[in-house]
């Protein structure tokens, strides 16, 4: 079948055929196509299957407010469902298949719900679905998710990228029909910096789709030649395939650009979609206006249609949905199509309007005073009922129907900020309030203003106006002449009486009668109308159906339209993307990666890596042989406890802290005292927050006078920071104090076990001396090595041994790691992990954060009596509490099993024996657990009230996750070394 | 949102971490005789008014100022933009 | 002099350089950056210190300045970093912290940081799908923090025309690359 419902004319490019399939059939269509106009050019007029009763339903307008032409495009992967032919560009091979019927769109079994629609009414589920309860989730659901949804995803990975963007501007112009292309040259030739964005692939608007004349030219050639302007105006971006969805606050607006979506597949390295964050001075919302439809009896059937999309179909893209067409109106702009399909050659039956006194515009029958009573035709119109004015019935036979119930200007971003639109009764619609967001101004259509002539003039004032408030010196340009009709219309939203269905919501099938049952059933205010009917929802959101619900509601309710009010209009415009929210944010690029220095030498080793924050961090080193983590696990503590162990301990934040009152500051932020600390000496800190709980810790090293260096756990870096600015600018502004993170300046290696000395001493330059009498524990200094790199060296020690802290500048990093391990051979050192690490670190009972977990105080942590009272500090006051101090507080302890082969459960519960494992008995609860290959058992950290005094006890370990109920012994938490006689060696 | 930083112009509240109310910088006298409730009512008992507040914003992704940011919580309208420090050391907070 | 080879950020032995269509992206190692922050009530002090011994005038809020070897850039209140060729200026905390005395906290900051040098026509269509600033309207010698891809990172103008460096953190200077190559890409 050929293209039989192509016309002349157009806007399409003819001479080029592009191919296509809808449910597998082949077609052609033209460059300038949507997929609606050439499935309407090729006959087509069955587009889809409606939500909920299945009623076959074809395209209603030419826009993206279309509510029925929802399809699926393209496949594999790539397969996209919910998308509107209406906007849909044509490409060669575009594959579309229809949605929500089975086996067929012509047949589809599930069209029986159309007979069964007297139980479907509003509030349907509410009432049908309402016991029992655990039917819901096991039975309903699914069956009604089955039954009621409209396209299907892939299920698939998105091939396609999408990026995110920042723009800025002067002047955002939204819309480029005739009043956004009047701002626009008016703001371009003003020297602004403009950015014109139009939902469309064809800027133009109305000029696309009517049969105007601007001066000398067509609505089109006028629209082109503007165009050409704006192009070579190297201020103004002209941004296509863009839709502004939101109006944020301060002249933030958020558009999406389809880059690719037109091309079967993105070009390489190009995003699929890019959202956009508009950063602008001011802006201007001409976004015109949409067409309403009349609801009357079986309106929903393919072939009626809105009045203004019929003839864009016919003037734009040269298609009719059939060769003999009527006109339904209330107004005059609706004889237009008449008018416009008349010239293209398409048989007119007659145009039926409401008023009584409608005026003959069109050179066919005109029915005044009349209403179009009921449809037939079962899968496409082919009769039309008419009552008459004198109340006599007539048959008119076409094969679509143009509707215009008047037009509602498109005043959604005004109200993006709780904005309320005031009604206008001239027009009989809601206009922009003055409550706009702050900085936007509306011109054209979308104030109400619908001829060409106010549009082009009202668009030009508008952009002086609104660039000479922010100080850009313009005026109105003189614009080209153009019609100046006023509108003239009569109110009418529904043919009253008949027992069938009349259409509201085609989308998510609400009728007249729906709506009547919400009142009925007290769902009065519009916002209840619209949950309880649905009224309104989904991808168009009530476009062309919410102003006949309120019409409706307001009649049942006697109140005018505005004392019923609209609901409220909320960002996005149009449906967007998953993908374009998440931008370049997927996989791998969800977050940045923080490589540490010997990430490379690491990677060569074969070490497993973990993400810590967004650090990779090795693991474990796991060896040839080695077939399970526990095995490298225990290899690399064993050895680092008997002669040495490397690991990278980067990532631990580090701040400088410098300046006369750096001691004073740090006093202040740790509960322990630091003002005494000698130069070349390192302490534990204890960081507490304002209410007395621990916020980390770490040891800071005093380099000089007015010089430390602190660390911070790797994980609180960055707030740690954040708080210590919050103290140095907000709380004690005239302390001598600066700060700078040097995380990454400086690689930092621990050097841990027996031996880690006589390791290091052959890396340390000769004249620094680090025996334990000139470098005892805790000692820092500023050293070189490798003859003359400068380096930092400190004895601190996380895992329990004699252990050093080695830094060097990063870029030597990778070095440093190669030359340990090198010299390190001859005391067979190994590299170990973080699972190394956090064994030797609960051996040695340390706190890390599975302790430092934001509910622990520090005399939970066993550290109580570090908090001084003899300083200001952070925490220290409210540490004091009461509460915080009872007898039966938690208290850190160490947990062994008693039957050494049982494991400690991590987050297991602790009780005291004989007692019935239940909430009511919690003793305490496990924090950190390893097995301990020292021990040869596992080992545990916990928190146990008053676990100060109970070392001894045997309590049971009840885990409910894991079913487990083990007996355990408290202990002390230092199960390696607690005199800590190896770490001074 | 766009605070417009004393120093640096308008910029992308994107750009902030927000903690809250500014009277965090009222931190009390630790030796004060009620310090104990001074301190109870200084972290826990705030004002959260729908209208006019002033609150603490952090240019972490920026200069580092804390800036205090006067803002009316309805309409996100901001009214005044300080360095806290500034606002600190008129208060009288010093060392 | 110690024996140990530095790599660049991107853990490799060279520089890593990139070309796009109307824009280059080239990692620059060869720079030495050092953080200078007055000490209170020190700011004149410092600014005079700075002058005398490096003839180099620090720059207001939100620019950069270049005297010789040396270029500082604004960082934040009374806080700037100093760069100068890492090659012929590894020590210069050392310097700087001799010749500014007790005027400021003086912070080695070579190796925390990866500076990408960007230059081309197109450098501001790439900017623009990274990071919120302005890059079409920034004044030549402006500097600005701003977060791209999650990075905190200092976008400097270098002079009138289409030559930017980033600067970003160390540790992710994979994923910055990653980011700003991926941005190209997406926008040429």
């Amino acid at each position: 079948m050929s293209q039989t419902h192509r016309l002349t004319g157009g806007q399409i490019d003819s001479s080029r055929v592009l191919n296509f399939t809808f449910d597998g059939r082949a077609f052609q269509g033209h460059p300038g196509d949507t997929l609606a106009s050439a499935l309407m050019a090729n006959g087509v007029r069955l587009m889809g299957r409606s939500f909920k009763y299945h009623r076959p339903r074809g395209v209603l307008s030419a826009g993206s407010e279309e509510p029925n032409a929802l399809v699926e495009l393209r496949g594999g992967a790539r397969q996209e469902p919910n998308t509107r032919a209406t906007v849909a560009e044509l490409f060669e091979g575009l594959s579309a298949r229809s949605q929500n019927r089975w086996p067929s769109l012509a047949f589809d079994a599930m069209a029986i719900n159309d007979r069964f629609s007297n139980f479907l009414t509003a509030g349907f589920y509410y009432k049908t679905f309402m016991w029992p309860a655990a039917f819901w989730e096991k039975l309903y659901e699914p069956i009604i998710r089955r039954a009621a949804g409209l396209g299907s995803i892939s299920l698939q990975d998105d091939p396609d990228g999408y990026d995110k963007g920042f723009l800025h501007c002067d002047l955002l112009i939204i819309g480029a029909g005739p009043a956004g292309l009047a701002a626009a040259l008016t703001a371009g030739r003003a020297g602004a910096q403009v950015i014109l964005a139009d939902e469309d692939f064809a800027p133009g608007g109305r000029l696309n789709a009517e049969t105007l004349t601007l001066g000398d030219a067509t609505g089109a050639e006028w629209a082109a030649a503007t165009l050409a302007e704006l192009s070579g105006l190297p201020n103004v971006r002209l941004m296509t395939r863009t839709t502004v969805i939101g109006a944020f606050d301060h002249g933030i607006y958020g558009a999406v650009e389809r880059v690719s979506d037109h091309l079967a597949t993105p070009a390489a390295g190009q995003p699929r979609q890019i959202l956009w964050r508009i950063y602008s001075r001011r802006a201007l919302l001409c976004a015109g206006a949409i067409e309403r439809p009349i609801a009357f009896e079986n309106n929903d059937r393919p072939g009626v249609m809105l009045a203004g999309a019929m003839r864009a179909y016919a003037n734009r893209w040269a298609a009719t949905p059939a060769h003999k067409v009527a006109v339904f109106t209330n107004n005059d702009d609706g004889h237009k199509t008449a008018v416009d399909l008349l010239a293209k050659g398409v048989q007119v039956a007659a145009v039926i309007d409401t008023r009584k006194d409608a005026p003959r515009i069109a050179d066919c029958e005109l029915l005044a005073g009349a209403e179009v009573t009921d449809t037939r035709g079962r899968l496409g119109l082919k009769f039309v009922s008419v009552r008459l004015a004198d109340g006599s019935e007539r048959m008119l036979e076409c094969g679509a129907l143009g509707v215009s119930g008047g037009w509602n200007p498109n005043v959604h971003l005004t109200c993006h900020q709780r904005g309320r639109p005031v009604w206008n009764d001239q027009i009989s619609a809601f206009v922009p309030g003055k409550d706009t967001p702050p900085g936007l101004t509306v011109a054209g259509a979308a104030t109400g203003a619908f001829s060409t002539a106010a549009a082009l003039s009202g668009g030009s004032k508008a952009a002086a106006a609104a660039l000479c408030d922010i100080g850009i010196k313009a005026r109105a340009i003189p614009m080209p002449r153009a019609e100046d009709a006023p509108v003239s219309l009569m109110p009418f939203w529904y043919v009253p009486g008949g027992k069938g269905r009349a259409w509201l919501d085609q989308q998510n099938d609400v009728t007249v009668k729906d709506v009547k049952l919400a009142h009925q059933e007290n769902f009065r205010s519009v916002e209840h109308l619209k949950r309880y009917t649905t009224l309104g929802m989904a991808t168009d959101q009530g476009k062309t159906s919410n102003m006949g619900g309120l019409a409706i509601m307001a009649e049942l309710a006697g109140k005018t339209i505005p004392q019923v009010g609209t609901t409220i209009f909320r960002p996005p415009y149009t449906p967007v993307a998953m993908g374009a929210l998440a931008g370049r944010a997927v996989g791998r690029d969800f977050h940045p990666t923080r490589l540490t220095p010997s990430h490379k030498w690491a990677s060569e080793q074969g070490a497993v890596f973990v993400e810590v924050g967004n650090w990779l961090r090795a693991q474990w080193f796991p060896r040839p042989g080695e077939t399970h983590w526990r095995q490298s696990v225990d290899r690399e503590v064993l050895a680092t406890r008997k002669s040495v162990g490397i690991c990278d301990v980067t990532t631990l934040g580090k701040i400088d802290v410098q300046g006369t009152d750096a001691a004073e500051f740090l006093n202040k932020v740790y509960a322990n005292g630091f003002a005494k600390l000698p130069v070349g000496k390192t302490r534990y800190g204890l960081m507490l927050r304002e209410d007395g709980m621990a916020m980390d810790d770490g040891t800071t090293a005093r380099l000089a006078e007015h010089h430390f260096v602190m660390t911070t756990t790797t994980a609180n870096a960055v707030s740690v920071y954040r708080h210590l600015e919050f103290v140095r600018q907000c709380l004690w502004p005239d302390l001598d104090v600066q700060l700078i993170s040097t995380t990454e300046a400086w690689a930092q290696y621990a050097v841990a076990g027996p031996n880690s000395r006589a390791l290091l001493q052959k890396v340390v330059d000769p004249q620094f001396d680090i025996s334990n009498e000139a470098f005892p524990f805790m000692a820092c200094a500023e050293i070189t090595v490798c003859g003359g790199l400068r380096a930092r060296l400190f004895r601190i020690s996380f895992s329990g041994e004699l252990a050093f802290e080695i830094a060097v500048p990063t870029r030597y990093g990778d070095a440093m790691i190669r030359r340990l391990m090198q010299v390190g051979a001859a005391y067979d050192v190994v590299p170990y992990g973080t699972e190394a690490l956090g064994v030797m670190r609960i051996e040695k009972g340390h706190a890390a954060g599975n302790e430092l977990n934001g509910t622990t105080t520090a005399l939970n942590l066993g550290m109580g009596r570090m908090v001084s009272k003899k300083k200001d500090s952070i925490g220290s006051v409210l540490s004091e509490r009461e509460g915080l101090n009872a007898p039966d507080a938690l208290m850190q302890v160490g947990l062994r099993p008693v039957d050494e082969t049982q494991p400690i459960t991590a987050g297991g519960h602790l009780m005291r024996r004989g007692d019935a494992a239940n909430a009511a008995n919690d003793q305490g609860y496990v924090t950190s657990v390893a097995y301990s290959p020292c021990l040869g058992h596992s080992i545990g950290l916990g928190f146990l009230k008053g676990g100060g005094d109970r070392q001894g006890e045997i309590m049971q370990l009840v885990s409910p996750v894991t079913g487990t109920n083990v007996e355990v012994e408290i202990v002390s938490p230092h199960f390696i070394d607690p005199e800590g006689e190896r770490l001074r060696a | 949102m766009i605070i417009n930083h004393p120093l640096l112009g308008p910029r992308d509240a994107q750009e902030f971490t927000y903690l809250g109310d500014a009277a965090l910088i009222d931190r009390p006298d630790w030796q004060g005789e009620d310090a104990q409730s001074r301190f109870y009512e200084y972290l826990y008992l705030r004002d959260n008014p729908a209208g006019t507040h002033r609150e603490l914003w952090f240019h972490e992704g920026g200069d580092r100022s804390w800036l205090v940011v006067t803002r009316n919580t309805v309409s996100h309208e901001i009214l005044q933009v300080e360095l806290a420090r500034d606002v600190a050391r008129a208060k009288g907070r010093s060392k | 002099m110690h024996d140990l080879i530095a790599t660049t950020a991107l853990g490799e032995a060279g520089p890593r350089a990139d070309r796009f269509e109307g824009l280059s992206i080239a990692e620059n190692p060869d720079f030495a950056l050092v953080s200078v922050a007055a000490r209170l009530d020190r700011q004149e002090g410092l600014s005079a210190a700075m002058k005398k011994a490096f003839g180099l005038a620090l720059p207001d809020v939100g620019l950069s300045r270049a005297k010789g070897a040396l270029s500082a850039f604004w960082t934040g209140p009374d806080q700037w970093m100093i760069e100068a060729p890492h090659d012929s200026h590894e020590d210069l905390a050392a310097q700087l912290g001799a010749a500014l005395g007790e005027n400021a906290s003086v912070v080695e900051q070579n190796d925390g940081w990866v500076r990408f040098d960007i230059e081309g026509p197109r450098a501001s269509d790439m900017f623009e799908r990274l990071c919120p600033l302005d890059t079409r309207r920034m004044q030549p010698d402006a500097v600005s923090r701003t977060s791209i891809e999650h990075l905190g990172c200092f976008v400097l103008r270098r002079d009138a025309g289409e030559a930017f460096s980033v600067l970003g953190p160390r540790s992710s200077a994979g994923s910055l690359h990653h980011a700003l190559c991926t941005a190209a890409r997406s926008a040429l």
